[in-house]
């Protein structure tokens, strides 16, 4: 099965093997003819307007702006609904450098965002500290603080590279498990258990 | 010069003179508050404009230099340096929170990096780091063990109270523990993930109904070390950081830390250098104003203005991406001149440029500043008189809408802006409309300068050899240029190593966001919104 989105052909995406082994493991879990069809159905609707979050703390958050703009439009492909509230958006384009002030805040936002959630780390900093690694106050990158879906590297990454990047992002949607699937909210014990906050007990 | 280190030395015997690139005066700290209210006062010394306060540890001892500006004679900089006493469990210094408005946040800050307690500072809290965090970062036995000080998931310990070291009439210095606000006032919390607050800053707001009381600023939250990264680093791997600060001022930024280095290490560049990095620097200029109508009018509910002026800012980053290769973060000018020859294209490109310039000013003004309803939420609002403005450090734009002129361009003319025509864009009223017209303005004079410029760059080498590690003789020096916000300060001190003993970044946002509380006082809620954004700071800038 070929998954692509916005009508990008299949040989033109860079990285085709992740989406790949998840079309398998789609397969394999197998699943009802129906509730299959109902699933197709809905991820089409989801992977078609994925509402980001309007989260910048640093230069990222200017291209951002500029993917609303004009000349790059993101309502193109159905995600310029940034919303300012985490209840009403879909996924988090952390864009931006994230300091040790800003960790519980920003985990806090992550904790608040509606199920089913997904994070694109996007620029160097939210990858791995960028070229403030070595600094006493900056999270070595954000995959510790909470889990990521999409990288998209740069400093700051172009326009053009966050739309690949959320592209990716719509077509990982696509080969989700809605019903059962990402549909059945992960109880909140399972989920710190697994991504623990401090001074938080589970129990 | 002389008649004020004759003037010095009359009114204060034990001060030391000595001539840098500025004048500096060495004073031991219990004489430095009468001088400093002399520095202000009197005047043949008249000293109104504090620019920064460099926090400096010496291994030996610690201290401070004190940069302050003439802003009615001349504008002439003069440096003052006092060494802290006691020992380095608790230096201390006294306080000047009563000379220069601004102080009490510069004071603040050096206190968070070095642990110097200012005496008599009624607001003796950390800035950036957390309550709980130890050592002091910028003093150089700090331990950067991330085990220490890890980044936790942990909500942040929060305290009503700040703390305060007086000095009693007898000599004794108490610690005090003032409230920040009053027990029973009604605090809104704004921020740090606020689509307004233009990144990350958190006010805290007391409120009475819908009207401001007080705004305790709180920042830190994109605070990412720069000042002490870079004292690991070559001078030319400093310079990165330059395009991460305001990135918008990259360009200027770059220019500033550029020409300090250059003037340290004695190298002199090109013309055609020259004039390519002030073309850059007009160009940015250009775009960063163009980008603040843009998300100013959308804060204000008008988002269409959004489309308009980004359609110019994309035109200039073009330009710059053909020459620079990026559209961000261009890393451009470099030590000896900047890194790459200009693009074939790009006289044409900024002509085509300067063609549509006139006709988007005049779409903006049609579409915005005549419109009821910006005028009702602008005009007026967050007034800022020129003395505050001064005493406030408010410089940039905001400044010169208060009516202080302050364009280091005229008054302190570097590079070669002293050879160009253009006109200091300056305004009266000091509000939120003034912020914005002064911006809109200062467009069309950046334009007038590109014009001189474009058909005149000269031919010659765009980059002087300079070795590729390079080592600056002992010494201090200081520079400023105009960055789009304001005054860009910057303070290195060398060891005669190939990495800097001490870069400090004095940034134009930060007093820019400690005159909030200020201008809103009495405001309505709604309005802080118009006045935040009409300051127009920018976070990483005072964060670092």
């Amino acid at each position: 099965m070929e998954v692509t989105t916005k009508s990008m052909p299949y040989e033109a995406w860079k990285d085709n093997e992740y989406i790949e082994n998840l079309v398998k493991e789609l397969q394999e879990s197998g699943t009802n003819v129906i509730v299959g069809q109902f699933d197709k159905l809905i991820n089409w609707g989801r992977s078609n307007s994925i509402w980001p979050l309007t989260f910048a703390t640093s230069c990222c958050g200017i291209e951002f702006v500029s993917l609303g703009a004009a000349r790059f439009d993101m309502a193109r492909f159905g995600w310029e609904v940034a919303r300012s509230s985490p209840r009403q958006a879909d996924f988090m384009m952390v864009a931006g450098t994230i300091v040790h002030r800003m960790v519980p805040v920003f985990r806090r936002l992550y904790d608040q965002l509606a199920e089913p959630k997904y994070v694109i780390a996007c620029g160097s900093c939210a990858i791995s500290g960028g070229p403030f690694r070595n600094s006493y106050h900056v999270a070595k990158g954000i995959e510790d603080i909470v889990p990521v879906d999409v990288f998209v590297p740069g400093c700051p990454p172009r326009p053009e590279a966050m739309i690949y990047g959320i592209m990716q992002l719509s077509r990982k949607i696509k080969v989700e498990r809605f019903f059962g699937g990402v549909n059945r909210q992960q109880s909140q014990e399972q989920f710190l258990r697994e991504h623990p906050v401090e001074g938080l007990d589970v129990e | 010069m002389a008649n004020i280190q004759e003037k010095i030395a009359k009114l204060f015997p034990e001060a030391v003179c000595e001539q840098f690139d500025t004048l500096q005066v060495t004073i031991p700290d219990s004489r430095w508050h009468d001088l400093a209210v002399a520095l202000k006062e009197d005047p043949d010394l008249c000293y109104d404009y504090l620019i920064t306060i460099v926090g400096m540890d010496w291994k030996t001892s610690m201290g401070c230099v004190y940069y302050m500006m003439s802003t009615t004679r001349g504008n002439d900089v003069i440096a003052v340096k006092v060494l802290a006493t006691g020992d380095r469990e608790m230096p201390m210094i006294h306080s000047v929170y009563d000379v220069w408005a601004v102080a009490t946040l510069y004071e603040r800050e050096v206190y968070d990096f070095f642990g110097i307690v200012f005496v008599n500072n009624p607001d003796m809290r950390r800035l950036f780091l957390n309550i709980d965090w130890i050592g002091y970062p910028l003093r150089k036995d700090y331990n950067d063990d991330p085990n220490i000080n890890p980044a936790t998931t942990r909500s942040e310990r929060q305290s009503d109270f700040t703390q305060s070291w007086v000095e009693e009439p007898d000599g004794r210095i108490v610690k005090t523990e003032p409230r920040i606000f009053a027990e029973d006032d009604f605090v809104v919390n704004i921020g740090p993930q606020h689509p307004s607050t233009h990144g990350v800053l958190r006010f805290r707001t007391a409120v009475d109904g819908e009207t401001i009381k007080k705004i305790d600023v709180y920042m830190g939250y994109i605070h990412r070390g720069v000042e002490k990264l870079s004292e690991k680093l070559t001078y030319q791997q400093t310079l990165p950081f330059m395009d991460r600060l305001d990135y918008f001022s990259a360009h200027n930024y770059h220019h500033g830390l550029c020409r300090l280095i250059e003037r340290a290490a004695g190298i002199t560049i090109s013309r055609r250098a020259e004039v390519i990095r002030v073309m850059m620097d007009e160009l940015s200029r250009i775009a960063s104003h163009c980008l603040f109508m843009g998300t100013f009018c959308m804060d204000l509910g008008a988002t269409s203005m959004l489309f308009y002026t980004l359609r110019v800012r994309e035109q200039i980053l073009d330009i710059m991406e053909r020459t620079c290769g990026a559209r961000m973060t261009f890393n451009y000018d470099c030590i000896g001149g900047v890194m790459q020859d200009l693009d074939s294209n790009f006289q044409q490109d900024v002509k085509d440029l300067l063609a549509v310039i006139p006709a988007n000013i005049k779409e903006y003004n049609k579409v915005f500043v005549g419109n009821v309803i910006a005028k009702q939420r602008m005009e007026g609002i967050g007034h800022l008189s020129k003395e505050d403005a001064i005493a406030y450090g408010v410089t940039g734009p905001s400044g010169r809408a208060s009516g202080w002129s302050c364009d280091l361009r005229k008054i302190r003319p570097y590079s070669i802006y002293p050879e160009l025509e253009f006109d200091e864009v300056l305004a009266t009223e000091g509000d939120a409309m003034a912020r914005f017209k002064v911006r809109l303005e200062e467009i069309v004079q950046s334009a007038r300068i590109l014009e001189q410029l474009v058909d005149n760059i000269p031919e010659g080498e765009y980059c002087v050899k300079v070795p590729k590690v390079l080592k600056l003789p002992v010494g201090h020096w200081w520079e400023m240029v105009e960055g789009c916000r304001g005054v860009f300060g910057l303070y290195l001190e060398s060891d005669g190593s190939t990495q800097p003993y001490r870069l400090k970044i004095a940034p134009p946002c930060l007093p820019a966001a400690g005159v909030v509380d200020h201008i809103t006082r009495g405001m309505k809620i709604a309005d802080l919104i118009a006045i935040g954004g009409s300051l127009d700071y920018i976070i990483p800038d005072m964060d670092r």
